[in-house]
């Protein structure tokens, strides 16, 4: 299994029934497919629709109907549509239980850097920073480190998405919580042992009294 | 409302004009509008729009004919045009939350002077802005954003000028009809009125001043 399978599998598990979730670009897209229909979780796309469905078959492409990187989708029967006033509304006013954010950096108080790189990658932040400030659980979904170098680090020096801490932190290596504000190792992957995370993490981990493998 | 030809429409937009661009990655972009505006050659244009889109698509194609020197956005990644000209400083790029974008458009079109939200609270976003605490939570005071013209794209829209949306086509278009001083529409359909039943219109008539009846407008 590789990396990026890992961790869609694992956030896959942190959904429950009913839940309406937002996944980002990227890793957290995959997440869709590790989701058993029967739970009945909604995904919101926040270009302004609740209920994407697959990317569609070849030549059944709708140009009116499409992600928030403007690629075809499709909308799944029970779907809703609306403006982008009323798909902030649901973001920021906390209606979106999960919301799925890939990371550049997530610092030992749990703090989000994912927006941009000064000098080097200036995007916009999109919707991230609503996401981040509104939605009622983040969870970061992202490598555990790029280039040899941990993503995971004691203090971001990229601008913060938001001052609100994020709920969780799933990566190919491990499963990080904030409890109390601080960065606690709560799970590694498999095969991975708990010293060969703390070998590759900046910041500082706590360790819980027992540090399971993911169930994936 | 008055229907009109896209050259005329576009004809009343003075080079140097503010407009709100409709649409989502091109998607529910008014682009008959966007193409006339390139064939005549309105300069030096502040655009309110979601992203930049992408070369050739949407709003993209005044970044193609260097006709934007302001541009309000969320986010111009898929754009590399765009964020060349921002880089060379030839455009001035002001990047907001997607969220405080669409709700300081919708208070510049209800009469409101701004917003409070917690997004940006503690980031970059925060810098130079009012921070008021309600009920022990921070709020930035995000003000209203209107624009002279709005470029609205409609799925339907009848002779009286109701407007319906399609799918994720609607995105800012019903905002942007409320923020402008006038407002253009393109509609993939245009009805006879009846057709949109009273529920389903998402912009009522009296919002739209034109609507653009060459075909395939």
């Amino acid at each position: 299994m590789d990396a990026q399978e890992i961790i869609a599998r694992r956030v896959a598990k942190e959904l429950k029934p009913g839940n309406l979730v937002n996944l980002g670009i990227g890793i957290p897209t995959l997440v869709a497919n590790y989701v058993s229909p029967e739970l009945k979780v909604f995904f919101q796309s926040e270009n302004g629709l609740i209920g994407t469905g697959p990317i569609p078959e070849q030549g059944m492409e709708h140009p009116l109907l499409t992600d928030a990187g403007g690629r075809p989708i499709s909308a799944l029967p029970g779907a809703s549509t609306f403006d982008s006033a009323m798909s902030f509304g649901l973001i920021r006013g906390g209606h979106v239980d999960v919301t799925v954010l890939g990371g550049l950096q997530v610092d030992a108080r749990g703090h989000l850097a994912n927006w941009m790189i000064p000098g080097k990658m200036v995007p916009g932040m999109g919707g991230a920073m609503d996401l981040v400030s509104g939605a009622k659980r983040v969870i970061v979904a992202m490598q555990h480190a790029a280039k040899g170098k941990s993503k995971i680090v004691k203090q971001c020096n990229l601008p913060l998405t938001s001052d609100r801490p994020v709920s969780l932190v799933v990566t190919d290596l491990a499963v990080i919580g904030f409890p109390g504000g601080r960065a606690t190792l709560l799970e590694t992957a498999p095969g991975v042992s708990v010293g060969e995370v703390m070998a590759v993490t900046e910041a500082e981990l706590v360790l819980g009294d027992t540090v399971p493998e993911m169930k994936i | 409302m008055r229907a009109v030809s896209v050259e005329e429409a576009v004809a009343m937009i003075p080079a140097g004009a503010s407009i709100m661009v409709g649409g989502f990655m091109g998607v529910g972009t008014p682009e008959r509008l966007l193409d006339e505006l390139v064939r005549q050659r309105k300069s030096n244009l502040t655009v309110v729009s979601n992203d930049a889109a992408t070369p050739g698509k949407g709003v993209g194609k005044l970044f193609d004919a260097t006709l934007v020197s302001r541009l309000t956005a969320t986010h111009i990644g898929l754009n590399p045009k765009a964020q060349q000209q921002m880089l060379a400083e030839q455009v001035a790029v002001d990047l907001i939350p997607q969220g405080t974008f669409a709700e300081r458009i919708r208070a510049g079109g209800c009469g409101l002077g701004g917003v409070l939200t917690p997004t940006g609270v503690g980031t970059l976003v925060a810098e130079g802005k009012r921070q008021i605490e309600v009920d022990g939570k921070a709020y930035l005071l995000e003000t209203a954003l209107r624009a002279q013209f709005a470029l609205v794209h409609a799925f339907l829209a009848d002779y009286l000028g109701n407007l319906a949306y399609a799918l994720t086509s609607r995105n800012f278009n019903p905002v942007m009809a409320m923020a402008a001083d006038t407002v253009i529409v393109t509609a993939e359909h245009i009805v006879p009125v009846g057709v949109i039943a009273p529920d389903h219109v998402m912009t009522p008539a009296p919002l739209v001043d034109y609507l653009i009846t060459n075909p395939n407008g």
